[in-house]
């Protein structure tokens, strides 16, 4: 078994009497590509909360790439990447300054920033667009984009809370690619998602449903766990127990 | 921190439309309150029903003709026009003298004259009628004084300090100013907070290393210095274009007013974190702010003469002080000895708002991320 980059002992989260995530307890290997599943609601956007310091655990010990994240939100910060179903991208600036703007944040030099921006564009084939404002990309560019900038400061682990909302399923196939790019060079991908094709392509998924745990395990086992031929009918099961 | 601040003047300069709302409001709210609000009264239409028709009369017409407040639109010609001439809608004032005036003047020693006045708006009806009183008395005054009638002569001398020519653009100027500040500096900053919030962006933020107050610093800056273009061309309008003076240091008129701007500006991210959607934080600076700056600082009506539940309330206006220090400088041309009390309040409305705004910002992700 390789290293543990992601360490989670019986997470819960409670907002008043609602309980958002019920013990999770999870481990995510470096260099993994780590699925996380569930219908709205099920406590998925609480936990890459918690997980990226923006929340604090009600109970629960969490480690992100060696820091304890409820006791140091701050330095778990600098070594992780994070991106939005809204891509945290600003429409009225161009990409060249929106990779400028998150470098800057993310404290790297201004001759790393230009380097590393060359070397995303030129990796996405969009030299050209550098100069141009985002709000005339396409969404489907956009998203590269913003997977590219949340790259910039090469973190250890990179959250995408439901990176892939709203694009059609070649753009979507394209941007796993992305992934599986980055997955290759060591980075850890941490996914949140509902569509059922995008389960498949990750390496381990984790099923929570009401804020539990449901399901836990490479997609091939889990299909034959509950012998069906693909993720969405294990998905169906699952939901059907609960009712 | 230079980052952000970079990058909010992309946001501000790239965004035509609000530049021109950032910059245009100003101007055109202090040349429409500076001229259309007024309560300075000038050429109020009268009309004259002179059933004496002698010299005496006619001298006391001209004498009130002659002044800058009035304007004859008709002569009447009996009781039964005079209603019909209010209703029409322009006459603002009908002067009535009684038959055989002059001769009843000389006599009985007195006369009567009527005058009736439309008072569908009390403030003008009240000004017209102490000027109208007023060019009567001094013109029986002097007419004492001709015949000799006079046994004792009072003298009064008026003296209108700060305001001699009583212009109503220095009472109104002050109080725009603190609205237009407010409102740039709240509602701007609350609003293009809550946009990042609405775009996810912020999330993005809070996620990097970067620290909240760092965030919300370079957030802030560069609508003060916004602000502060905007107060410049404020004073600037004021000087030039109605006269008002600015009598007391000018320095210090700028130091206080980036104390209320900074106040301001606390109060729009003290908006932007209870606000979820950037409609939201617009309504809440309209309501919250706007409406009793305008109402309760003393901007408009009179604090004197509140009921005292609402002079309370006007002490929580952080603009009611600023009012009250613009006034001191830019009229009275006072130092700050005379005014250190109303900064110590603005000072300690300013640290309280962003004593709240960092607490409320630091747990405010927490209940927002129960949505999922």
């Amino acid at each position: 078994m390789s290293e543990k980059i992601i360490e989670v002992k019986d997470l819960v989260k409670k907002f008043g009497n609602f309980v958002a995530n019920d013990h999770l307890t999870f481990d995510v290997n470096r260099g993994e590509i780590f699925g996380f599943l569930g219908a709205n609601g099920a406590g998925k956007t609480t936990a890459i909360k918690i997980l990226t310091g923006l929340s604090k655990p009600t109970s629960g010990d969490v480690q992100v790439a060696g820091v304890n994240v409820s006791k140091y939100p701050e330095r778990v910060k600098k070594k992780i990447g994070y991106m939005n179903q809204s891509f945290s991208l600003y429409d009225d600036m161009t990409v060249r300054e929106n990779f400028r703007f998150y470098g800057g944040i993310y404290g790297l030099s201004k001759a790393e920033i230009k380097e590393r921006t060359k070397h995303f564009l030129t990796k996405l084939n969009m030299e050209a667009y550098g100069n141009r404002m985002l709000k005339s990309i396409p969404l489907g560019w956009k998203q590269k984009l913003a997977f590219s900038v949340a790259n910039i400061h090469n973190p250890g682990v990179i959250f995408l809370d439901e990176p892939t909302g709203g694009v059609d399923p070649i753009t979507r196939r394209q941007f796993w690619e992305l992934i599986y790019e980055a997955a290759d060079r060591g980075t850890t991908v941490f996914v949140t998602t509902h569509y059922m094709d995008e389960a498949e392509y990750c390496e381990r998924v984790c099923i929570l449903s009401e804020g539990k745990i449901k399901a836990l395990d490479t997609p091939v086992k889990l299909k034959q766990d509950f012998n069906t031929t693909n993720m969405n009918d294990v998905f169906l099961k699952l939901a059907r127990n609960v009712e | 921190m230079w980052t952000f601040i970079k990058k909010e003047f992309f946001h501000i300069f790239r965004d035509y439309r609000s530049m021109i709302i950032l910059f245009g409001i100003p101007v055109i709210q202090v040349l429409l309150f500076g001229f259309a609000i007024t309560n300075d009264v000038n050429n109020a239409k009268v009309a004259v029903l002179d059933h004496s028709k002698d010299p005496v009369t006619r001298e006391i017409t001209q004498k009130i003709l002659s002044s800058n407040y009035f304007q004859l639109q008709q002569y009447l010609k009996s009781d039964n026009e005079i209603k019909p001439a209010f209703r029409k809608g322009n006459i603002k004032e009908v002067i009535v003298f009684e038959p055989h005036f002059a001769q009843k003047l000389n006599t009985e020693g007195k006369a009567h004259i009527q005058l009736i006045l439309d008072a569908t708006n009390p403030n003008t009806a009240s000004i017209l009628n102490n000027y109208t009183n007023g060019i009567i008395n001094t013109y029986t005054l002097e007419k004492m004084k001709k015949e000799n009638k006079l046994p004792t002569e009072l003298n009064i001398h008026t003296t209108m300090m700060y305001n001699p020519e009583l212009k109503s653009a220095f009472m109104f100027v002050p109080g725009i100013m603190t609205v237009i500040l407010m409102l740039v500096s709240a509602m701007m900053t609350s609003i293009s907070i809550t946009r990042e919030k609405e775009l996810g962006t912020m999330e993005a933020l809070l996620v990097s290393p970067v620290k909240p107050q760092v965030i919300i610093l370079g957030k802030v800056t560069p609508y003060v210095a916004l602000s502060s273009v905007i107060f410049v061309i404020i004073v600037a309008l004021s000087r030039f274009v109605f006269g008002m003076p600015i009598r007391g240091s000018l320095l210090l008129l700028f130091g206080e007013s980036l104390l209320f701007l900074i106040m301001a500006l606390s109060l729009g991210i003290l908006i932007s974190t209870v606000s979820k959607s950037q409609q939201q934080a617009m309504l809440l600076s309209m309501f919250v702010l706007m409406m009793p700056t305008i109402l309760l600082s003393g901007f408009i009506f009179p604090i004197e003469n509140m009921p005292l539940f609402l002079q309370y309330l006007s002490d929580l206006m952080p603009g009611k002080w600023f009012i009250i220090i613009i006034k001191n400088i830019m009229l009275k041309g006072n130092g700050i000895e005379y005014f250190w009390k109303d900064t110590i309040i603005i000072i300690v409305m300013t640290l309280f708002f962003l004593g709240v705004s960092i607490k409320k910002f630091n747990v405010r992700l927490e209940p927002s991320s129960k949505k999922k």
